[in-house]
């Protein structure tokens, strides 16, 4: 089993679906949507015999040794001179406690939209080809360890998405579309730029005894490797890690979308497609979280450290400030969108806290908000499929006309509230628990609980505009969900409560790879520390 | 100076002439089967391109009159740009057989191949002169017959505006650029690079006319490669130009400038090599600054200028401002690295470039339009040319995986590997704006539902292949690039140094 390349067939499987759907004749809309579903459920049954094979114990982060299921070879090898054109690239997959929930939360979120998606009726051909492009460069980026790899992967999502907004998108598709690339291109731009700033400041050993410059994003964490001149090596007294760092942080906050760099987001959202929504509140927007996990801590412990405190400080923003939007908003999408928003800041005051609690309840969180906004924003298309509006004041009573459906909006609803019993509680109570836990965020974490109470504010108002009071006549022919609708709902709320009583089996998943991050975190700063004083 | 035994250095040009006079010749004496021209002008060609790729590591001085004092230097450098000026000859001259454009010229398509064959001798010895005042003629050889082609299609008046702006643009910066190699044969009663730049090595104090006429033919320089303030004439004539000749002056010309401006800083004023391949180059003339100036201006210009484009044909003449402005910081790092990204950016730019004009060559045979509000819906009626402009856009734009973004890479790699992480800033942030006009091209094609006018585009076999052979190139070199990167590595040398 362990030869077998399966992190490569679970990336590239998508690919091979979107060469078939392209070969099929376009009036076979029937088998172009049941092949989208039966390769993202080849996914999910790929992702589970990954979890089944997962070793527990064996950290990862920086150890190339604790990595799992890593498939590495040369991809580009240019030799020759030694001054010029000298590039290294490892074509270099791997997984480790960080990735394996995301990988996890990317098959089933990508799962449930491809069902979700059988509505669409319009080019159907080039939509699910979109589709199943933009599933390979959600999974590419979860399990490159090269930074190339990964930046291709990253940059491979943006045009399938411009056009799944831009296509099959409400109103104002277009606006919303090219704003989303260009800002997420913009902040891709910037990681580029720091990709190609380490590229020329650490050098790997290679078998032969060679040193190269290296992509690798394991060597590049690696204190032992820097260079002397290279602009981003601490060896450099000269050297520019700073502003990289925030050039990063920034690429990866516009994913997030952390404020002030969040307004693509509400655009986005309230355009997109139903399952476009689900793909990108659930999967595209923890990249940006994963990516300063992944990338940002290990390779700049030293300044992760010193800034924390406004790490914890954008995150209190992005939950306040989420909240008081979504509560402001009349458009039933576009307060999902806000209250995304404010969820992403719990991951940025959790990865803040920079302990075992805090980091374990941002991943956690990344993987929970991705299953709870994936339930909302489905939440949000069962109404508006039926109704064709979004506005919360134009309904009311619906508990009454669709009481199944408002027990799965109960269910989620309360699981992003944080009721106990429910996903969310545990991971919120873990940030928080993290945020107390370290002197630096203690207090942004306190004022960040506010949000708690804002959330059950907004969301309960919602509740009770919705689906209390007395039925608005005009919704009196709205049926009850169909089949395809509990397809979605149910396996998705089995998770949530599922993970609220018992979150051992996802905590486990990830503790070896939190503690060695923490663990690698602490070692490399003295190390830096050290090197300040020389 | 032996002027026979050198002749076997000039080959090609030697076999392009012949070219020329059997196109010629032909065209006189059987009036009536006009569509051999082509096919000889293609046979030409490979036949060229033959005995250029046998001369690739040939690294010779042709027709010295004394030591290090040759009129062109046949070295990888100039191989390299003729190889690359070969094969857009090739895809121009099969592009001119599809374009509606050139077929409604009756009776004058021995003039047009002529021309193009014209224009290919003079870019070959631009891009291997040694000597000014062969860089002078051969530039106006190559202008001379460009001024012609652009006013080609004589029916349509922006094509005689084009052709006039162009002749009336060229022949000033072209007479500013003699004026500077006679001031600088006045300063150092020289024409020949080498033989400049050991009097410059000797020279304790320099005039400040000197300076004066560097700037002068860097003009002529800039004319050619479009770079603010000398590209002016460029919107227009490519916009009135037929759409071939466009392509051609967009790749072809512009690498022809490139490769005569390398090797003019490079042979001029070279003093040494440091570690790391950075040029050291005498310090009379502050090269790195002059051209990073110039090229964030191009760039910046180009990108913002495209913005309120709504002819696609003049939206790419800006677009290729902007990326002569990338080009040019290539060359800015002065360093050998910088020239390997310069070098790497022609090779991808000629295949993209080419390629989107291919396919707005098509559509406007079609649609009798190069207007963006045209294209509306085109990605749905016409869903194959539709996709493959979409990947040329997107490369030019740079994304991954095209090669449009390895292009990138290593450019921006030379930049930051010099340091230079300002200029690297300026040029992605142009990178994000230029992808906003691109993307305006997909957005009409594919976000706007438009069937009103359904556009049906049957493709010939030929074009079909044309298209393949450009469209594979940009997403193979997307993933695997090594051989195109080891290839322009082994092409930086420039003789003698």
């Amino acid at each position: 089993m362990t030869n077998f390349p399966l992190l490569s067939l679970i990336t590239f499987l998508p690919i091979l679906g979107m060469i078939v759907v392209l070969l099929l004749p376009k009036k076979q809309e029937i088998a172009i949507k049941s092949l989208t579903i039966v390769i993202t459920a080849l996914q999910v049954v790929l992702a589970i015999i990954l979890l089944m094979n997962y070793n527990y114990s064996l950290g990862g982060i920086n150890d190339i040794k604790s990595f799992q299921f890593i498939e590495k070879f040369r991809w580009i090898e240019i030799t020759g001179f030694s001054w010029i054109g000298k590039i290294k690239i490892d074509y270099f997959l791997g997984v480790d406690g960080l990735s394996m929930p995301m990988v996890l939360l990317t098959a089933i979120v990508t799962f449930i939209a491809a069902i979700s998606s059988w509505t669409i009726d319009k080019s159907i051909k080039g939509y699910f080809a979109m589709f199943l492009l933009l599933d390979t460069g959600m999974m590419g980026v979860f399990v490159a360890l090269d930074f190339f790899l990964f930046y291709v992967f990253w940059e491979l999502m943006l045009l399938p998405m411009y056009f799944l907004i831009g296509i099959w998108g409400g109103p104002r598709r277009e606006y919303a579309a090219i704003k989303f690339f260009l800002y997420t291109l913009l902040g891709s731009v910037l990681i580029l730029l720091v990709m190609i700033g380490l590229y020329f400041s650490s050098m790997e050993t290679l078998a032969d005894g060679s040193r190269v410059f290296t992509f690798n994003m394991l060597e590049m964490m690696n204190p032992a490797n820097y260079t002397v001149g290279g602009i981003l090596s601490p060896l450099n007294p000269n050297n520019l890690r700073f502003i990289a760092y925030l050039g990063l942080f920034i690429g990866f906050a516009i994913k997030i979308p952390m404020f002030p760099f969040h307004t693509w987001l509400p655009d986005a959202h309230v355009e997109a497609p139903t399952a476009i929504s689900v793909i990108l509140a659930g999967v595209l927007l923890k990249m940006g979280t994963y990516g300063i996990l992944r990338i940002s801590y290990p390779i700049f412990p030293e300044i992760t450290k010193d800034l924390t405190w406004y790490i914890a400080l954008f995150g209190m923003i992005n939950i306040i400030y989420g909240a008081f939007c979504a509560m402001a908003q009349k458009d039933f999408k576009k307060l999902i969108a806000y209250s995304s928003v404010s969820h992403m800041g719990y991951v940025l005051l959790g990865m803040a806290a920079l302990n075992t609690m805090g980091i374990s309840g941002a991943i956690l969180q990344m993987f929970n908000h991705g299953t709870i906004t994936a339930m909302l924003f489905l939440i949000v298309g069962v109404i508006y499929d039926r109704a064709h509006i979004r506005d919360l004041d134009s309904f009311g009573g619906l508990g009454k006309q669709m009481p199944v459906y408002t027990g799965f909006v109960t269910v989620a609803f309360f699981a992003a509230i944080g009721l106990p019993g429910l996903s969310g509680f545990i991971s919120e109570a873990l940030v928080f628990l993290g945020g107390f836990g370290n002197d630096i965020t203690r207090v942004l974490a306190v004022v960040s609980t506010l949000g708690i109470l804002l959330g059950a504010g907004y969301m309960l108002w919602t509740l009770q505009r919705v689906f209390l009071g007395p039925l608005n006549e005009k919704w009196a022919s709205l049926k009850d969900m169909d089949f395809r609708e509990y397809a979605m709902l149910v396996p998705l709320s089995i998770i949530i409560i599922f993970l609220g009583i018992y979150p051992g089996p996802m905590l486990n998943l990830m503790n070896s790879s939190v503690n060695t991050m923490i663990e690698f975190i602490e070692k490399a700063q003295t190390f830096y520390q050290t090197l300040g004083t020389l | 100076m032996n002027f026979t035994s050198d002749l076997f250095l000039i080959y090609p040009e030697i076999v392009l002439t012949a070219t020329l006079i059997v196109v010629v010749l032909f065209d006189l004496i059987f009036k009536r089967s006009q569509a051999w021209l082509p096919v000889l002008s293609l046979a030409g060609i490979l036949a060229a391109f033959f005995l250029v790729v046998l001369q690739f590591g040939t690294n010779l001085p042709a027709f010295e009159y004394s030591t290090k004092n040759n009129l062109l230097s046949i070295d990888n450098l100039s191989t390299y740009f003729k190889g690359i000026i070969l094969i857009s000859s090739f895809f121009v001259v099969l592009f001119s057989i599809f374009s509606s454009e050139v077929k409604s010229c009756k009776d004058r398509h021995g003039e047009y191949y002529s021309l193009l064959i014209g224009m290919m001798i003079g870019m070959f010895f631009l891009v291997s002169s040694n000597d000014l005042i062969l860089i002078y003629l051969s530039m106006e050889l190559l202008s001379l017959s460009s001024y012609v082609l652009a006013g080609f299609v004589k029916n349509s008046i922006r094509n005689s505006e084009a052709s006039l702006k162009y002749v009336i643009y060229g022949s000033v910066s072209s007479g500013i650029m003699l004026f500077g190699i006679s001031l600088l044969y006045g300063l150092t009663g020289t024409t020949n690079l080498n033989e400049i730049n050991t009097i410059l090595r000797g020279a304790s104090t320099i005039d400040i006319t000197f300076i004066l006429s560097i700037f002068m033919i860097l003009a002529g320089f800039g004319f050619k490669i479009s770079v603010v303030p000398f590209h002016f004439w460029t919107p227009d004539v490519y916009e009135g130009a037929p759409i071939t000749i466009t392509a051609y002056l967009s790749v072809a010309s512009k690498a022809a400038g490139f490769a005569v401006l390398i090797r003019f800083i490079k042979a001029v004023f070279f003093s040494g090599i440091s570690q790391g391949g950075y040029w050291n180059l005498l310090t009379y003339f502050d090269w790195q600054s002059v051209l990073v100036l110039i090229s964030i201006v191009t760039m910046t210009l180009g990108n913002f200028s495209a913005l309120w484009q709504d002819n696609l044909k003049r939206m790419l003449a800006y677009s290729s401002i902007a990326h002569a402005g990338y080009i040019l910081l290539g060359v800015a790092v002065l360093s050998d690295q910088g020239i390997t990204a310069v070098l790497i950016y022609f090779a991808i730019y000629m295949f993209m470039n080419l390629g989107a004009f291919l396919i707005v060559m098509l559509i406007a045979n079609k649609i009798g339009s190069e207007n963006i509000d045209d294209y509306k819906g085109l990605g749905y009626s016409i869903p194959f040319l539709g996709s493959v402009l979409a990947i040329f856009l997107v490369s030019l734009t740079g994304l991954p995986p095209t090669a449009g973004f390895i292009a990138k890479l290593y450019l921006f790699i030379a930049l930051v590997d010099a340091k230079m992480i300002v200029v690297a800033i300026i040029a992605l942030l142009n990178t994000v704006v230029s992808l906003y006009y691109y993307i305006r091209v997909l957005k009409n094609m594919y976000l706007v539902r438009d069937f009103s006018k359904p556009v049906h585009i049957e493709l010939k076999p030929l074009s079909f292949i044309t298209i393949l052979l450009l469209v594979i190139p940009v997403l193979l070199f997307g993933v695997y690039f090594t051989p195109i990167v080891d290839f322009a590595k082994l092409s930086i040398q420039i003789l003698g140094l």
